[in-house]
């Protein structure tokens, strides 16, 4: 589950970016599948949506431990 | 509603895939009139279409954005329409949003971002069909309650797909949204509307888990990848083989009715037949090849299969300097490179982009085919290897192989060149897989036909007419005993550029062929084609096909030279013409121009050498 999205810089656009995109605290993302070389990029599977994302990128997104029924 | 009330102006706004553009081609029968926005290089597509109640509606397709929260130049383009702030643009009487039904929890955020314009809008609820066999039930009523504007359904890609959408246009349905809560967090408001109005059996389709299981597996991915491009090449030289047969007899047979026609005037006979139809049949010839691969590009495109290339090449074209984001534009510069050039625009990193615009030319375009293939057939032997493949379709897999290999190497010295070294953005979409529509398919093939067509049409007519005169004239002496263009205008430039061009093994024909080669590369063959119909001694000669001439009076080292240097050609003036407006300025087309110049120089002048040196 996503904790938070963190900007490496002031006015990260890749971070704003994932937020819009639906990285939000709360929600459950899995890593599907990763690139042949190097295992990179990941295929995030975020609500209805896979994402290509690059290491530095999903390196943004904090995650937590979904909370036990 | 009358006819004669002022035509309403809708905007088609939407995240990309959802579906946009065929709505667009739905709704206005794909009669569209592209052109740009004033001032950048985006393209705009505009269309008209009357209701079934007389209604006349102007409808822009803008481009796909996730967000008004612009993060490249074409999400500028659409916030700024939207907002009615773009200069010399009208803003919309009425925005309709284009959801993916499939996809609503990321595409009802720029819906409610929408709202947030207070302008009038509807919302188009697009591949209903695929949400109704996913099971995806969408309670329709409850989504335009939360959302505050009318909803309907639309299946962009069946007939009659959009008559809800044109009903609601003619009631004039369209509302302004209800102004929101202030500050509201948009997230938690797509969260409750997907929990009021929408039950997902499952997050994604079954159907796409298991493809992507397989395609983007990392050893059947490549080579579903590798399987993919090389039938590509095998298409392109075998497939389109007997349509090209058909067409050039055909253009060959008008040009000889017409020439019988003219008998009593020779010089003008020798216009038409020489000049006119040798140019026209040559290029026409070439349309079939490039209607086969546009039809690959545009299947691979529809399907959603080019952005799984994309994930599966990242990481190569990353360290190359490039971005998975770059195979694309560079696809479609095997066609041609002017849509490759135009399509680096959906690239978002700036310096991602200029590097694509500035190694597309390097993928083997289209337009060089036609030397390929006249070289090959002339040179390289048709020996089956391996019982399936034959020499000759490999030699044309190795050119555009070392077109890629060099593309790859420029762009990593960029990179290194590069004085930005702050990080580049991938954050990738990868689309649901679709059958492709086979309108779609046609309506781009017919596009794409068009801009060759025109684009060769203008420029190939007055190059051969020039080239033509100037092989022609001033008419040899009494008594000549060479060939009638030794003693023209051309025999005398291209003796003169043999200076430059004899290290590499190019004779004058070659110099000749290469000038109005470079303002289109396909004009190439027709002017060979030209000089060599005009410097025969006689009729049969100039009847025999160019391949077979050439065959005999060039050696090997000059063969290859040619093909290596049409591997990087200095570029067409078209396609300087479209870096020059997509990257405003004119140091890029020097930049481009030059570097190009010394590649192919140098790449001809190591093959001549060398197979010299070998034979
Ligand atoms: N089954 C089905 N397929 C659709 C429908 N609408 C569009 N498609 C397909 O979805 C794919 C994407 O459609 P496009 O019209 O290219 O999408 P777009 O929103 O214009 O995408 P961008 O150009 O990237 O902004 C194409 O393969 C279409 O044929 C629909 O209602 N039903």
């Amino acid at each position: 589950m996503v904790g938070q999205v963190e900007d490496t810089e002031a006015g990260d656009v890749v971070a704003r970016r994932l937020r819009e995109l639906g990285f939000v605290a709360g929600e459950p993302v899995r890593v599907v599948a990763s690139g042949p070389f190097g295992r990179d990029p990941l295929l995030v599977q975020i609500g209805y949506t896979r994402f290509a994302l690059r290491r530095p990128e999903a390196a943004r997104v904090r995650l937590v431990d979904e909370p036990q029924p | 509603m009358n006819a004669t009330a002022p035509a309403l102006h809708a905007a088609l706004v939407g995240s990309p895939n959802c579906g946009k553009t065929a709505l667009f081609n739905r709704l206005t029968g794909g009669r569209a009139k592209v052109a740009n926005y004033a001032g950048v290089t985006i393209e705009r597509k505009e269309g008209r279409l009357e209701t079934p109640a007389g209604r006349q509606v102007r409808v822009l397709d803008l481009p796909g954005a996730y967000s008004l929260d612009a993060a490249s130049p074409d999400e500028v383009i659409t916030r700024d329409v939207c907002a009615g702030r773009l200069a010399g643009e009208a803003a919309p009487d009425l925005i309709v949003c284009v959801l993916d039904a499939t996809n609503l929890r990321l595409h009802l955020r720029l819906a409610l971002e929408l709202a947030q314009l207070g302008r009038p809008m509807l919302v188009a609820l697009n591949m209903m069909d695929v949400a109704q066999r996913r099971g995806i039930r969408i309670d329709i009523d409850r989504l335009q309650a939360g959302l505050g504007v009318p909803v309907v359904a639309t299946v962009a890609v069946r007939h009659g797909g959009a008559a809800d959408l044109l009903a609601a246009l003619d009631r004039g349905a369209a509302r302004v949204p209800p102004a929101a809560p202030a500050g509201g967090d948009l997230h938690a408001r797509v969260r409750a509307l997907l929990a009021e109005a929408v039950t997902m059996p499952r997050a994604t389709a079954a159907i796409d888990d298991a493809i992507d299981a397989v395609v983007l597996n990392r050893v059947a991915g490549l080579a579903i990848l590798a399987l993919v491009m090389f039938l590509i090449f095998q298409a392109v030289f075998s497939w389109a083989a007997p349509l090209q047969d058909a067409v050039a007899a055909g253009v060959a047979g008008a040009g000889e009715w017409v020439g019988s026609l003219l008998g009593s005037m020779p010089l003008l006979q020798s216009l038409v037949t020489d000049g006119i139809f040798a140019g026209l049949g040559t290029v026409l010839e070439f349309l079939p090849q490039i209607l086969v691969l546009f039809l690959f590009i545009l299947v691979l495109e529809e399907s959603g299969y080019l952005p799984r290339a994309a994930f599966l090449l990242d990481t190569l074209m990353f360290r190359a300097g490039l971005t998975g984001r770059s195979f694309i534009p560079l696809l479609s510069s095997f066609a041609c490179a002017i849509p490759g050039i135009m399509a680096t625009r959906s690239i978002a990193d700036p310096r991602d982009r200029l590097t694509t615009i500035l190694v597309a030319p390097l993928m083997t375009c289209s337009a060089r085919l036609p030397v390929y293939t006249l070289l090959i057939a002339a040179f390289i032997p048709r020996r089956d290897v391996f019982g399936i493949f034959n020499l000759q379709g490999i030699v044309l897999f190795v050119l555009y192989l070392a077109g890629i290999v060099s593309a790859l190497a420029v762009a990593w010295v960029i990179k290194r060149l590069q004085r930005d070294r702050s990080e580049h953005m991938l954050l990738m979409e990868l689309p649901s897989y679709r059958l492709p529509d086979p309108r779609s398919i046609l309506l781009g093939l017919w596009e794409r036909a068009l801009i060759f067509l025109r684009r060769v049409g203008g420029i190939l007519l007055s190059l051969t007419i020039l080239l033509w005169f100037l092989s022609s004239f001033p008419a040899p002496p009494e008594g000549a005993t060479l060939p009638p263009i030794d003693y023209s205008y051309a025999g005398h430039i291209g003796r003169w550029m043999t200076h430059v061009f004899a290290p590499i093994g190019f004779n004058w024909q070659i110099c000749i062929a290469l000038i109005p080669g470079l303002a289109a590369r396909e004009v190439a063959v027709s002017s060979l084609a030209t000089v060599y119909a005009l410097s025969a001694a006689s009729e049969e000669a100039a009847a025999a096909a160019l391949g077979t001439t050439i065959a005999a009076q060039w050696s090997l080292a000059t063969a290859l030279s040619l093909l290596a240097w049409y591997v990087f050609a200095p570029q067409c003036m078209s396609t300087l013409a479209v870096i020059r407006r997509e990257t405003n300025g004119w140091r890029y087309v020097w930049i481009s121009a030059v570097y190009l110049f010394a590649l192919a120089y140098l790449a001809s002048f190591i093959t001549y050498q060398l197979t010299l040196a070998l034979a």
